[in-house]
């Protein structure tokens, strides 16, 4: 395999997968740094889903190299052992535990051992309720921490599964449209949110919505047609004549 | 640990439960012998061990709705864990008949000698001993329900397909029993039972105690439910339920969860068709038809799935409207059934035990809702 890979937390090489010989990407490759935050942008159907599906093992590439921390290949994995690797992921369309309840999704979430037996004898330590209190701040959900999850608005559920995916303490965070759904303000807290998790973390944060993706004011890649198109600033993508034709220009 | 563990699971509905079972498994034996015949206080023979059947069949609810009603995963083959259970104690019930079957044969059972079988199969030995019929009922069971679901659990098949092939798991077992050369009496199953421990199985004394067993087990077997469903774990199987791969990217290993209850509640299953046996008198392959598993679905539908006591509630109570119907209008008791199942699945999704959930909450002064915004439409 590539030295280039090494020192990177994140490294797809010449990637491809095809469902049903439609080719939903294309000899991708990208590499992340650590504590590198990414933004993705790419018009709808452009493979930004099936890449995080890759990364975390729900999909299998056809070719490729996908490597994590420039040396686990995680395309061997399965989700749940790519997960505790420290690789955690916000789906596009929130998805939380409707029967339990907000304090209770965090629980599930919270690094912890996995096993059948732990859980099976599992009892809140102390050390649990702070970091369970925390991040419930974090969220702004304290006030509805014995409400079932069902009944959150959609914005809150949004918040709710970012709580979650910081109760995992992943190393690497891909998150799926994170504003979708939100308020302009929720929006607006949810950029400081997640700039705040990129100073100790490593995040690739897809996105629509360009004022967000500004907010962010990280490094940014076009993808188009399940390969990358553009990379680079925001202001030199938008510039960039091939992205306006495929994506900006419609 | 363990006594955080019971403790925990330990709360007031496992309190009201097991008190109540306690008290069944003292005052029902009492009224069966003290109280001369003609009392009213009197208990019958026929009455203690038609209840006695309620308790083994609420068990196997209870077995049911811990994997269908905490994890989803809707068996409609359970009936045949009951039934392995079920033969594990009649065979330890044939070899107790010894010379006292029609052919007298010190060894074989009376089916084996009119087949003209020589020798004993060697599947049948050590059946002759509690001790070891009482492993096989949680061993057969169990290793049937570990290897079964090691592989669909595995392979992460789920939803109807899964539903399927338990029916077809029954289904086949169904068949195997029918044959004669399998060994277990074939179409007639076992039956003509003598003794169980020692007593005689008809006496009212064994029956009693039969009925008091049958509470025990069933009350200590919902603790452990309890208990199992209030841990963490509990949390992780409705996890699985709800949304079993988002369970997955948070790293749990889905298919060690579902393993783990669904061997557990195959064990419990086992169990109750061996207290089921005795009670009744006879195992024959019809426990493996596919329809009676689909009935034990039907009473957990109708007590409330996923509440535990529901399944309880609803095995006893659909089990005495079958008593009460197949002794008045037979014919008509399987539209009733499939009437029921219609009403609750359409009007009752919460089963007796959501509908009283739901009364009692109208009594209550409503509370104050809690303000919710919703700006996007809610729930997607
Ligand atoms: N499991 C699958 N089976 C078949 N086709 C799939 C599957 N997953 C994705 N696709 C297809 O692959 C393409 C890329 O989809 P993907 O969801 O990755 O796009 P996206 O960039 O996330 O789009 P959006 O902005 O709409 O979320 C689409 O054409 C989609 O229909
Ligand atoms: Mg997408």
């Amino acid at each position: 395999m590539s030295e280039k890979a090494e020192g990177s937390i994140l490294y797809l090489d010449e990637v491809s997968v095809s469902f049903d010989g439609f080719r939903a990407i294309n000899k991708l490759s990208l590499v992340l740094e650590p504590g590198e935050m990414r933004a993705i942008i790419g018009p709808n159907g452009a493979g930004k889903t099936t890449m995080m599906d890759i990364i975390t093992g729900k999909t299998r590439p056809d070719s490729g190299d996908v490597l994590y921390d420039g040396k686990v290949d995680l395309t061997t994995l399965d989700e749940a052992g790519i997960a505790r690797l420290g690789i955690g992921r916000k789906f596009q369309k929130p998805t939380v535990f409707e029967s339990h309840t907000v304090e209770d999704n965090i629980e599930l979430a919270l690094k912890a051992r996995r096993g059948t037996w732990a859980t099976l004898f599992h009892r809140r330590s102390r050390s649990e309720q702070v970091r369970i209190d925390e991040l419930l701040q974090t969220i702004r959900l304290s006030d509805k921490r014995d409400l079932l999850a069902a009944k959150l608005s959609h914005g809150q559920k949004q918040w709710l599964e970012i709580g979650m995916l910081l109760a995992q303490e992943p190393r690497l965070l891909l998150v799926d449209e994170p504003a979708a759904g939100m308020t302009d303000a929720e929006t607006a807290e949810t950029a400081i949110l997640l700039k705040e998790i990129a100073k100790t973390q490593s995040v690739v944060v897809v996105e629509h919505d360009m004022t967000f993706v500004r907010d962010l004011g990280v490094k940014v890649t076009v993808l188009h047609e399940g390969s990358v198109l553009a990379e680079g600033p925001l202001d030199q993508v938008s510039a960039n004549p091939k992205v306006i034709e495929v994506y900006l220009g419609r | 640990m363990l006594t955080y563990w019971l403790t925990n699971g330990f709360d007031r509905k496992a309190q009201i439960v097991t008190a109540v079972l306690v008290a069944l498994a003292i005052v029902v034996p009492l009224g069966s012998l003290l109280p001369p015949d003609d009392s009213v206080l009197h208990i019958s023979t026929y009455q203690v061990t038609l209840f006695g059947k309620y308790l083994t069949y609420a068990l196997l609810a209870l077995a049911v709705d811990l994997v269908w009603g905490y994890c989803g995963i809707l068996s409609l083959g359970h009936g045949a864990f009951f039934a392995l259970g079920g033969y594990a104690c009649g065979m330890y019930l044939m070899r107790q008949i010894g010379t006292r079957g029609v052919y007298a044969d010190p060894v074989l059972p009376d089916f084996m000698v009119f087949l003209n079988w020589k020798d004993l199969p060697w599947f049948w030995y050590g059946f002759d001993m509690a001790w070891f019929a009482f492993l096989m009922v949680i061993l057969v069971p169990g290793l049937l329900a570990f290897v079964f679901g090691w592989f669909a659990f595995r392979s992460r098949v789920t939803g109807v397909y899964l539903s399927i092939i338990t029916q077809a798991m029954t289904y086949a077992l169904l068949l195997a029993f029918f044959r004669n050369d399998m060994g277990f009496g074939g179409n007639n199953g076992l039956t003509d039972f003598k003794d169980i421990l020692g007593y005689s199985i008809q006496s009212p004394g064994t029956r009693a105690g039969l009925f008091a067993a049958s509470a025990l087990f069933l009350a200590f077997f919902f603790v452990v439910a309890s208990a199992l469903t209030r841990s963490k774990l509990g949390k992780v199987l409705v996890a699985v339920r709800d949304a079993e791969s988002r369970t997955r990217f948070i790293g749990y290993r889905v298919e060690h969860y579902k393993l783990f209850v669904w061997t557990l509640s195959a064990v419990m299953a086992g169990v109750a068709g061996a207290l089921y046996v005795p009670q009744v008198g006879i195992i024959n392959p019809s426990e493996f038809d596919p329809a009676a598993s689909i009935e034990a679905v039907i009473w957990v539908a109708v007590g409330g799935r996923g509440t535990l006591v529901g399944a309880l509630i609803g095995a006893v109570v659909v089990n005495f409207g079958k008593t009460w119907f197949t002794g008045m209008l037979p014919e008509l008791w399987l539209f009733a059934l499939g009437g029921l199942f219609v009403i609750v699945t359409l009007f009752l999704p919460t089963g007796i035990v959501g509908l009283f959930a739901r009364l009692k909450s109208l009594r209550k002064p409503p509370v104050a809702p809690v303000a919710v915004a919703n700006q996007s439409g809610g729930a997607s």
